[in-house]
Order: structure tokens, then sequence, then C-alpha cells
């Protein structure tokens, strides 16, 4: 449908109404929109909270210190299977460690593993990407062929796939949410830059022979950066989404370590006598998905002038 | 129009034999050897030895690849390490459980998306609206496989009203024709096997469709209101017809075209979600079983399954295409035109 | 009359404040009369037609006044009631010929629509009407383009069946908004004269919104010129075009490019910009542009008041303060 604003003059009425001031910088723009998206405050609100949390439990760990109520992967079966009380807030699991300390221990996993498997599918799409999008030709042939290949293969097949082939594992967990969705970056930062590229600034930096990589850096990706920027904080929540899943199937972090879909998939058999313990780690994946959802979503409205208009 | 089809299938066949060599690489050439994990750490060098000939995995990499490619375009995908029979029959007694989860969420995800899509963008920001998107904001959110297991704490495990594994109660089993049991019971005539099916689907359907029709309800919604401010429907109201009438013949299949595509394209991630639906459900379909094999490297059968969807979803997306064309008459013209 | 309009005020909520886009304007339209309202965008003159059709969209909504229509005031009709005069007694074409037809329905089924929602006929003869309106406003071979999707049209075409369209049950009052301004210039002339032909035809009332005064020129029986959502001058065309009152409305007709005009100065160009409708100024809104502006044209409103045979609202033709318009000559 693309977008195509109508063109009743009430319309241009708003638009000139709303064209007060003119905004001191883009990024700045877009904070203020942001900041009157009280979804999207929320979510990043949420946001802080945990990086805070995690980020706590990884420097007391550092240090030798436990801040947590009680150690997460310590185990006592005298106290297996405790509901919900005020000494165990969440209760205990079916080897007597505390799930509230073990949930608060799991979003450093979560975050980790969300941040850094976009950090390999960013970094290798962006690359592909721009490499497709500005030869164009036959090497932007190959490159997007092999990525319509890898879209043809449900992402968690291929990522339980990977981890078949690369053994179990945070970091082998990684590298394969990682991989596995490259190819929608890929796809974005390729359209983008064809758009762009044809702009004349680009074609004036290669005229006064600017190098391609220079032109790229330095013309043609801070013109797609806020795009990405979407695209990154939305693939987040979907990194931790199949973080959980993975875990949850047993192919994720291995034990002693906390992860929320590990818990659940180890929990799944006390479904009916415990069901307190799948409750709490689905809770704390539901909201970290949902504060990146939230914020995703509050930053791509404030990078599209329609919504701004309204 | 046919020309064009065909030259999408043509067009089919590199995507297709792209999808076997990314699988094959994973499979053979990156992962471990599969012989001691089929046939235990103690079997002897010789049994080893001996079983990875039969197998085939002492061809040269490219071997393997070929024999495994001519297999399977003469429908022969090997036979699995571990029941030695056949992969397709493997297959083919798992999958019309997946297509019939699949179908039923897919399904229900579109009719519910597009229903609560259109309400909401037609009462923009009113009470329905907003609960309406947070619905659809947690359903984006939430792991597939807890909602499964909220559910069945919920509905089996509290209120006892729904079972929470398999497809139907064995002793209601109907004779298989066509492997969708809702199909096969009403074919024996059995509204008791019927109804066990059904209320055995509720729920791992209702987990599946949870995702899709989240997003088709945000998109339908998007789509709707982009479509409510062009100048057609302005037209369309000028001439005097009703408010409803505007929405239902005007709006509404102009809008819902690209949602189309949208169902289409859901449909690899329906297929990827019950994998996890399966598992949680005990569900005697495709997903679950792949998991299995994956991780015991049952190869043959992981191959197979993978190239089987891979084929289903890049065939829905071309069907998608067409429907497409079909719904937009600018898109057939300029197609066959051009 | 076929039409009167009694002040009316036409607002936008906007969260920064409230535009008012149509601000007290009256005017009248009579039977079979075609009368231009001119402005630049934003000026609220199709606001105005909006207002009238009852197809304000959110947030905008009628702050106050009537529209009378037969001596029935449209504004206290309920949206069943006024249905049933849309698109009948009064209808309306726009600016966009390109996108205001429905891409995926066909030719016929869109004017079908229009007649079979209003007229008590069959199928059959709603298709019939149809191809004779599409051969009315000159499409070659009526029945077989009937059976067109609208992208596979021409502009032109397709403001042509946006025309049979509107015209399908023999409205009243035809309303034009800008209905050439996204067209050729050769094609724009076909469409006046299209609207031209059919008014002598059908007899309807065209009330033709437009930025352009060269259209109004060759089609208006009487023009209104609104800036900022007042009416500051109203004359049949002739004396309109003869003798400008209002100082916009001598820069307007001064900024139009004559072809016989041999000298060398550069065109007329009305200084500034539209004020922002939020921070309209306190008198006259055209003061900070005017080239004859007075001490008291920023602080209060002029009337609108008759001076020889015009409507003008400027303190230059104030008789009882400023000594008549003999100062104007």
């Amino acid at each position: 449908m693309g977008k195509k604003y109508s063109s009743n003059s009430d319309g241009n009425l708003i638009q000139a109404a709303e064209y007060v001031e003119k905004p001191e910088s883009q990024l700045k723009e877009m904070w203020e929109t942001l900041r009157q998206n009280k979804a999207a405050v929320v979510g990043l609100f949420i946001i802080c909270f945990l990086v805070l949390i995690a980020l706590s439990v990884w420097v007391s760990g550092l240090l030798g210190k436990q801040i947590l109520p009680y150690d997460p992967n310590h185990s006592d079966m005298t106290k297996s299977f405790i509901w919900p009380n005020a000494e165990h807030w969440f209760g205990t699991d079916q080897l007597g460690r505390d799930l509230f300390s073990r949930i608060l221990d799991g979003t450093k996993i979560s975050l980790f593993v969300g941040v850094a498997a976009v950090s390999i599918s960013l970094s290798t799409g962006v690359l592909l990407g721009s490499i497709a999008g500005y030869r164009g030709g036959r090497t932007d042939a190959i490159i997007m062929r092999v990525m319509d290949m890898m879209l043809a293969i449900p992402s968690i097949l291929l990522a339980i796939a990977f981890m078949a082939a690369l053994g179990k594992g945070i970091d082998k967990a990684v590298i394969a949410i990682g991989l596995v969705s490259i190819p929608e970056y890929a796809r974005i930062v390729r359209a983008s830059i064809l758009s762009v590229k044809e702009n004349d600034y680009v074609q004036a930096a290669k005229v006064i022979g600017s190098s391609d990589s220079r032109i790229i850096m330095k013309h043609i990706l801070p013109n797609i950066i806020s795009l990405i920027v979407v695209r990154a904080t939305l693939g987040i929540s979907t990194a931790v989404l199949d973080t959980a899943a993975l875990g949850f199937l047993g192919l994720g972090v291995q034990p002693p370590f906390a992860e929320w879909g590990d818990m659940l998939g180890r929990a799944r058999g006390f479904i009916f006598n415990a069901p307190y313990t799948l409750i709490f780690p689905g809770i704390a994946i539901t909201m970290t998905v949902l504060a990146f959802n939230l914020l995703g979503d509050g930053l791509r409205d404030a990078l599209d002038p329609k919504s701004r208009i309204k | 129009m046919l020309n064009y089809i065909l030259k999408r299938i043509l067009m089919l066949i590199p995507v297709l034999i792209g999808v076997s060599i990314i699988v094959f690489l994973i499979m053979r050439v990156f992962s471990p050897d599969p012989a001691p994990i089929v046939l235990g750490q103690h079997a002897t060098q010789l049994a080893t030895e001996a079983w990875r000939q039969a197998n085939g995995l002492n061809d040269p990499v490219y071997l393997q690849y070929f024999n495994f490619i001519t297999g399977a375009l003469t429908g022969d995908l090997g036979t699995s390490y571990y029941t030695k029979m056949p992969v397709s029959k493997e297959i083919f007694a798992r999958f019309p459980a997946t297509i019939e989860l699949a179908l039923v969420a897919i399904v229900l995800a579109s009719f519910f998306g597009i229903l609560i899509g259109v309400i909401s963008a037609v009462k923009k920001n009113s009470i329905f609206d907003n609960i309406g998107m947070l619905i659809a904001l947690i359903g984006v959110s939430m792991p597939i496989f807890w909602l499964g297991i909220l559910l069945i704490i919920l509905f089996s495990g509290t209120l006892h009203w729904l079972p929470s594994n398999g497809r139907i109660d064995p002793m209601l089993q109907p004779v298989a024709v066509t492997g969708f049991y809702m199909i096969d019971s009403l074919i024996a005539g059995d509204m008791d096997a019927f109804t066990d099916t059904l209320q055995h689907l509720v729920l791992p359907a209702t987990a599946l469709a949870m995702y899709s029709m989240a997003i088709i309800t945000r998109m339908t919604r998007s789509s709707m209101l982009d479509t409510l401010q062009q100048d057609y429907i302005r037209t369309a109201r000028a001439k005097g017809i009703s408010e409803g009438r505007v929405i239902r013949k005007h709006a509404l299949r102009n809008g819902l075209i690209p949602i189309v595509t949208v169902i289409g394209l859901l449909l690899g991630s329906l297929l990827g979600g019950a994998v996890l639906t399966e598992t949680v459900f005990s569900w005697p379909g495709i997903g679950a079983y792949t998991v299995t094999c994956i991780l015991k490297s049952d190869f043959p059968v992981v191959q197979g399954v993978v190239l089987l969807i891979a084929t289903i979803f890049v065939m829905v997306n071309l069907i998608v295409d067409v429907i497409y064309a079909f719904l937009d008459p600018r898109i057939k013209y300029s197609k066959v035109k051009g | 009359m076929l039409m009167e309009v009694k002040a009316l005020s036409t607002e936008f909520k906007l969260k920064r404040g409230t535009v008012r886009a149509v601000d007290d304007i009256s005017f009248t339209i009579d039977e079979g009369e075609i009368l231009a309202i001119v402005g630049e965008s934003g000026s609220g003159k199709s606001v105005t037609a909006l207002s009238i059709m009852g197809l304000l969209q959110n947030p905008g909504r009628i702050a106050g006044g009537e529209i009378l229509f037969k001596s029935q005031d449209l504004n206290k009709l309920s949206q069943k009631e006024l249905q049933k005069i849309r698109g009948n007694r009064i209808s309306m074409i726009f600016q966009e010929p390109m996108t205001s037809l429905n891409p995926v329905w066909r030719i016929k089924d869109q004017i079908m629509e229009s007649i079979m929602t209003h007229m008590k006929v069959s199928q059959k003869e709603a298709l019939a009407r149809t191809i004779e309106m599409l051969d009315t406003v000159g499409i070659p071979s009526p029945a077989e383009r009937a059976n067109d999707y609208p992208h596979q049209m021409s502009g032109g075409m397709r403001q042509r069946v946006m025309t049979a369209m509107a015209l399908s049950c023999g409205p009243d009052l035809l309303i034009a908004d800008e209905p050439t301004t996204a067209l050729d210039v050769t094609i724009q002339a076909q469409i006046l004269e299209l609207l031209y032909r059919m008014r002598e035809k059908f007899g309807m009332a065209v009330l033709l919104i437009t930025h352009d005064l060269g259209v109004v020129s060759e089609a208006a029986d009487r023009v209104i010129v609104m800036y900022c959502g007042k009416i500051v001058e109203e004359a049949d065309v002739k004396s309109l075009f003869a003798r400008p009152l209002h100082p916009y409305t001598v820069g307007l007709l001064q900024s139009i490019p004559q072809i016989d005009d041999e000298s060398d100065e550069p065109l007329y160009m009305i200084k500034g910009m539209v004020p922002n409708p939020l921070r309209m100024p306190r008198g006259c809104p055209f003061s900070d542009r005017c080239d004859r502006c007075l001490e008291r044209c920023s602080q209060e409103m002029p009337k609108l008041q008759d001076v020889d045979g015009h409507k003008v609202r400027c303190f230059l033709y104030d008789v009882v303060s400023e000594g008549g318009h003999a100062q104007n000559e």
C-alpha cells in the first residue's frame, strides 16, 4: 500500500499547525516523541531495571559476594517443592533451590544471550546486506538467494540443527540464535541501501573518489541507523524468546546455570504438583520480551513521520 | 497468469536445492560423528565401521549429497538410523497430526486476528482497541510453550475441562484414511471420536495460534487504519452509503490484501512453533519427533523433514502470491502485460 | 435559493490547541449557479466543502452555524438522514482522481453502487444508466470501459468517471473540490468544459473549490475569496476580476502571469507566509502581509461590508472612519 498521504486540505492544515518549531536534531526529536509514548517509557524502565539486576548479580558474583537471598545453584533436597511463602517468595524447585534467586540470576543469561546474539546477526547482517545492496549484480544475487534459503527453514528448527552440530552450551546458543536471524537484517539493510544509494550526496561522494567502504560507513549507514536500532531492539526480544525455547528443549545453557527456559523445561514433569515452578520463570521471560517490544514499537513510531503528525 | 506461476515454480528449485545443501552441511559436515550416538559408546570399532559403510558415511561428502538428492527426487529419503524404516514412512505417519494442528491454528489466528484488528482500527483508541492491542502485545511477547503450560495448568490441571496430551483417546482412534482425525472420525461417522479430537485440539491449537493471531491483529489494524485514510474511502462516504458498508465493501478488501502475505509468512513460524507446542502437549506430530531426531543424530530423518517443511513453506508463499494477484487487479494486469 | 450557509464555523481540536479552520462564514448558492470559493491551501475552502457534506473526520467538527439545504439544516440531521442526501441531492468530486477511486472495484460497480443506493432500480437499469452517464461525460466506448479497473485509465478519464459517479443520481448541487489541480493543463480545460456542459445539461448548481483564479474566470458565476478561514471578499466574477477590492484579492490577481505582459518587472508576490493557524494575529489575518496595512488592522477584525456590489472585509473601505473608498482610487 505504501505511504500515500491523502491530499485533502484538512491534512495540510494539521501539518501546518504542527509545524511550529523546527526540531534541533533528528535524534533529539525522536527522543522527545519517545518520551511522550508512555508504553515505550515503561518498556525502557523495565529494561533498565533488568539490566540493573543482571549487572549487580554479575558484579557481586565476580567479587564473590552473595546479594541474592539464597545461592541460586545450591540444592537441598530436604527443601524441595516448598510453595511460595515469606521465606521463599517464588517457592523452591525439585532440587530445593530458591526460585526467586534463580530467576534473578537468570536475568543476566537472558540479557547476555539476547544482546550477544543480536550483535552477531546485526554485524553479519549489516555487512552482508551492505555488500549486496551496494555491489548489486551477481554478488547481490548470490547473497540474497542464500538468505532466502535460510528464511525458508523455520528459524527455531534451524537453530536446533545448529545446536545439534555445535553442541550444547551458552556460547553455542548465542551463535545459533545469532546465525538464524542474519537474513532479516541483511534484507532490511539491503533494501534501505538500494533506496539511499541513488541519492545525490552518495553519487557526489563517488565522483570525488571516496572508497566504497568509506561511502557506506560515512554516508549510507548514518541514514539507516535508526531503522537498524528499531530492528535490533525488536530483535533482542526475539532472541530472548529463542533462548528460552532452546533452553526449554534442553539444548541451551547447561546446569547448574539458571536459565528461564531451561527451568521451565526441567519443571515440566511437575506441572500438576508444583505449577508455581512453571509460572514465575514464564513471567520473567514474558516481561523481558514485552519490555523490548514496547521500546521497539515506541522507537518505530518515533521514527515514522506519519505517527508524529498524529 | 499461468506463465507467471510456472516461472515462480521454476524459481523454487534453486531455493530448495540450497536448503538441502544448508541442511546437509549442518548435519553431515559440521555435526559430530553420529556412529557413537546411534550405536552407543561401547560399540566395537568393527561394528562402527560396518555401520558407517552400510549408511554410506564413508563416501566422500559430495557423493553422499549426490545420493541424497537423487534419492529425494525419486521420493526416497533414505532410512532412519534407528527404526530402519524409510524416512518417508516415518514422516507420513506423523505429518497429518502436525498439519491438522497447524491448519486449525492458522484458521483460529486469522479469524480472530482479522476480527480484532478490524474492530480496533474502526474504533481506534476505544476501550476495545486498547484491550485488543494489549492482548496482541502480550501475545507476541509470550513464549508459545509457556502459554501451553499455562493452558494445561488452568484447563487440565485445575478445571479438568480439557485433556492435556495426545490427539485422541486411544480407545476412540478412528480408522486412518486421511490421517486427519477430524475428517477420519467424520468418515467413520463416529461423533464421540470427533468431539474427542476437537477437545484434544483446543489447547495446543490455541497455544500455537496466539503468536500468529497477535501478529495478524497488529498488521490488520495498521493496514486498516492506513486504508481508512485513503481518498477512495472518502469518495465512498460521499456516495451516501452507510459507514458499515464503507468498511465492509470498500475498506476491508483493500486493507486485507497485505494481510494475505502476512498469513503466508506466518505459516513458517507456525511450523516452527509446532516443534514447541507438540513437545508441551505430547502431540504425536513431526515437530517433536524432529527435535528427538536432531538430538539423536538421525540425519536422514532430519534432512527429509527440513526439506519437506521448506517445500511447504515456499509453496504456500507461491500460493499466497497468486491469491494476492487475484485480490489486487493492479498486480494481475501488470504481470500479464509485462 | 438552493443552499444558505449561515455563520458556519469548523474546528480541529489538536494537541497543541484548537484550530478554527472555517470561521463564521455565510453565503448562498442559487439553483443552477456556479459559485467558486478561492483560496490558498489551508484557507478553509476544502473544510467548508467537507462540512457541507458532513464528511469531516476526527478531530474536525462543526462548531456552530447552519447549513440550510432547501431550508433543511444539514447540520441537525443524523448521519443516516445525511446519507440519503449525500451522493444523491448533493454530490462531490475530489482533487485526486488517481486515488479517489477504489483500486479493486470495476468502474461500473463503483457507479452502480451510487445509483442503487439512492434510486429504486434493478441491477440492469443501474448498469444501463451507468453506461449512459459514462457516455455523457465523454468516455469513449463506455460499455467496454465500464469493466475497467481505475488503474487502467488516465487521470483525466478517472476524473470523468468521478464526475459520472457524482452526477449519476441527478444531484441539485455538485461540489467540485479542486477538480483540475492534479491534471495536465490540457486535461484541466477539458474537465472544466465538462463541468460547464453538465451544468447546462442537468441544471445543477456547482460549488467549485479552487486555488486557481484562471479556473474561476473560466467557469464561475460568482466568487468567494477565503483567507485563513474567513471570507475576505465576495462578488460576481466579472466585477471581481475588473475591480478587486481586498488587498489579498488584488495580490492574488497580480501574481497571475500574463501572456501579453511585456514589462520587465518581476511577477508580483504576496510577501510573507500564511500565519500559523494556532497563532492567528488579533486583527485582520492578512495584516502582516498587506502592503496597505493600517494601524488598526493588526488590532481589530474588520467586518464584512457591502461596497459597490462587493462584499469585502477590509478597513480601507470603512466609510465611517476612513472616509470611504475614494482613498482607494
